[in-house]
């Protein structure tokens, strides 16, 4: 029996079809094809953008066009110029998605897919692969990366089964990661300590980098990029009922334990992934979802496909930045994220509406 | 008829306190039960074991069906906890779609029938205009309308209310429980409450339960439940019963000042 409510009202409130800002999303895809386009055209060797357009439709299987580039300088634009772009883009568009993943799943906009110890994690992993001798590159895969990745996911693995003896609270597993990830930092300081040699190049690490060789890292990065991004989209509505806490979310016939878990193991995987070819960017995981959030509203349905977006425009233009300030040398797009994403988002912050949390 | 709700013998333990010993209650279609009882006598506590959100021992039957999955008891069962956790920045219209949860699954979009079932449900609670405003930014007797649409958007058989007025004054209180006793003869929900307001838990319902340290020390009619006799026993307090036309008053007595 369906109780029947309010039918006998003349006129009736309908529920909009879309409650979902279609113009927002215009406004990213539009911003993040900007910021693909002035990644392969901005840089040492001036390429029109007319001519780098054409040159990436020309890209598109079965599409042939004379984009007017000769060989050296196509090849700047597919070869150096596009890996590095795509790559940016990828870690961008992932700690975002992963930043807003963790923020649903502990109900808390302060977290960020760091939060269980990832940065200490493969911080430490990437600094024994470098100390070791191992990151010279000499083998058939850079170690690094994989250090990285193994370390951070270690991390996780060690907070979640520390944090979960607790019982139901998220706020245990929240301090199980800050324990651990002081124990791993520490670890990784003593080891640099004793190895003051590879300073430099671990902390060139550390701070983040979208250097680039061909398009290795973008394959290494995809599958991780695709799967979480298929999981993590999945799960949106669990989010929002998550956002009633766990008795609630309960009631309405959701497994708040189970839902966080996966969530959050997937989150990790991908935002680990993401850290082991780019290194601690910072920020972005925060910020972007924040950012996305006074946009649209608090919906997952809405803020998670537009943390992808931003997050790989933002990361794209950071990295821009990052090549072109002081060229011919870099600066460590870390730097760059945070200081151009720290104003931008006050201002933001005092110009929106929204409240959104 | 079968009740849509009878509990046997429910048993709750948090660590080595008991607060819940070998409760049994019943609610029929329809019809509306409410609990009575001091603080800590146990009132939340029976509400989150039937609802599945705390441990317990003891039977739970919803429609004459024991061990109901999660799912199917979110279909059946939708409860009005007393404090409900608003998500900040969360529309109205989009909260009280998430009580369509248990329809429509986790990972399917909202169908047609669910945004019918939502307007129709803020339709009736006059909730139209702030369709769009964040459930945060109403005040206190609009939000536990909303919390009330999100239940009703399950389309449960059985509403559990947690202290429905506890933060209202009186003219809103008597609007919300003036609202569910209309749903209830509309629509055929049945209704289990708590409630701590004696001479409100007499006018509202037909049925009275008082627990005191989690066990049921009365139950029948307002008239048998609310005597002095039990009031002062189990909540210590000094009161008058007055016996109205519509249920008995309770009045506390001021102990009179020697002067």
């Amino acid at each position: 029996m369906t109780p029947d409510l309010g039918s006998a009202d003349a006129e009736r409130f309908v529920v909009e079809t879309r409650r979902f800002p279609l113009g927002w999303f215009a406004v990213a895809w539009v911003a993040l094809a900007a910021a693909v386009l002035a990644g392969v055209t901005i840089g040492p060797a001036s390429i029109g953008w007319l001519d780098a357009l054409r040159e990436l439709v020309d890209q598109i299987p079965g599409v042939h066009i004379d984009s007017g580039l000769g060989p050296a300088q196509a090849a700047i634009v597919t070869k150096i110029r596009l890996p590095r772009v795509v790559l940016g883009l990828l870690v961008g568009a992932m700690l975002s998605l992963t930043g807003a993943a963790y923020q649903g799943a502990f109900r808390n906009p302060l977290v960020d897919p760091y939060l269980l110890g990832i940065a200490a994690g493969a911080g430490l992993g990437a600094t024994l692969a470098i100390v070791s001798g191992l990151g010279t590159g000499t083998g058939l895969v850079d170690p690094v990366p994989l250090a990285a990745f193994a370390g951070a996911l270690i991390a996780v693995v060690i907070s979640y089964a520390a944090g979960n003896i607790g019982g139901r609270s998220t706020v245990s597993l929240v301090l199980a990661g800050v324990a651990v990830a002081s124990f791993l930092t520490a670890l990784q300081t003593y080891v640099l300590q004793r190895h003051s040699d590879v300073i430099r190049e671990v902390y060139s690490w550390i701070l983040g980098r979208l250097a680039t060789s061909g398009w290795g890292e973008v394959v290494l990065l995809a599958p991780y990029f695709l799967f979480t991004c298929v999981v993590v989209l999945r799960y949106s509505h669990a989010l929002d009922v998550l956002s009633v806490g766990d008795e609630e979310a309960a009631s309405l016939g959701l497994d708040p334990r189970r839902v966080r878990a996966i969530v959050v193991v997937v989150a990790s995987l991908g935002a680990a992934a993401a850290v082991s070819v780019s290194g601690l960017i910072g920020f972005v995981g925060i910020i972007v979802p924040h950012a996305v959030r006074l946009l649209v509203g608090v919906g997952h349905r809405a803020v998670l496909p537009m943390s992808i977006l931003v997050g790989g425009a933002f990361m794209v233009f950071a990295d821009l930045l990052a090549r072109t300030v002081v060229s011919p040398a870099e600066l460590p797009i870390g730097v760059v994220t945070a200081f151009v994403g720290a104003p931008f988002f006050v201002v933001v912050l005092r110009t929106s509406s929204r409240r959104a949390w | 008829m079968t009740a849509v709700l009878r509990a046997v013998g429910l048993t709750v333990t948090y660590g080595t306190s008991v607060v819940l010993d070998d409760v049994d209650v019943e609610v029929g279609g329809g019809r509306w039960t409410t609990i009575v009882g001091p603080n800590g006598a146990g009132k939340t506590s029976l509400l989150r074991a039937i609802v599945g959100g705390v441990g317990h021992t003891g039977r739970v039957e919803f429609d004459g069906v024991v061990d109901l999955s999660v799912r199917a008891r979110s279909r059946t069962v939708a409860l009005v906890p007393q404090i409900p956790v608003i998500p900040p920045g969360m529309t109205v219209v989009d909260y009280v779609m998430l009580g369509r949860t248990p329809h429509r699954g986790v990972f399917a979009a909202e169908s047609r029938r669910d945004r019918r079932v939502v307007g129709d449900v803020l339709n009736r609670l006059d909730l139209v205009r702030f369709a769009d405003r964040a459930v945060a930014s109403l005040s206190g007797g609009e939000r536990q309308r909303v919390v009330l649409a999100r239940a009703l958007a399950q389309e449960a058989r059985l509403l559990l209310l947690d202290e429905p007025t506890s933060a209202l004054d009186l003219g809103h209180q008597q609007d919300v429980l003036e609202l569910i006793d209309e749903l209830r003869h509309e629509s055929g929900i049945a209704i289990l409450a708590t409630q701590h307001d004696l001479t409100l838990a007499g006018r509202y319902g037909d049925h009275l339960v008082m627990l005191s340290n989690g066990t049921v020390v009365a139950a029948g009619s307002a008239r048998e439940v609310l005597t002095e006799a039990n009031i002062s026993e189990h909540f210590g307090a000094k009161v008058m019963v007055i016996d109205d036309d519509a249920g008995p008053i309770v009045v506390p007595v001021v102990p009179t000042s020697t002067s």
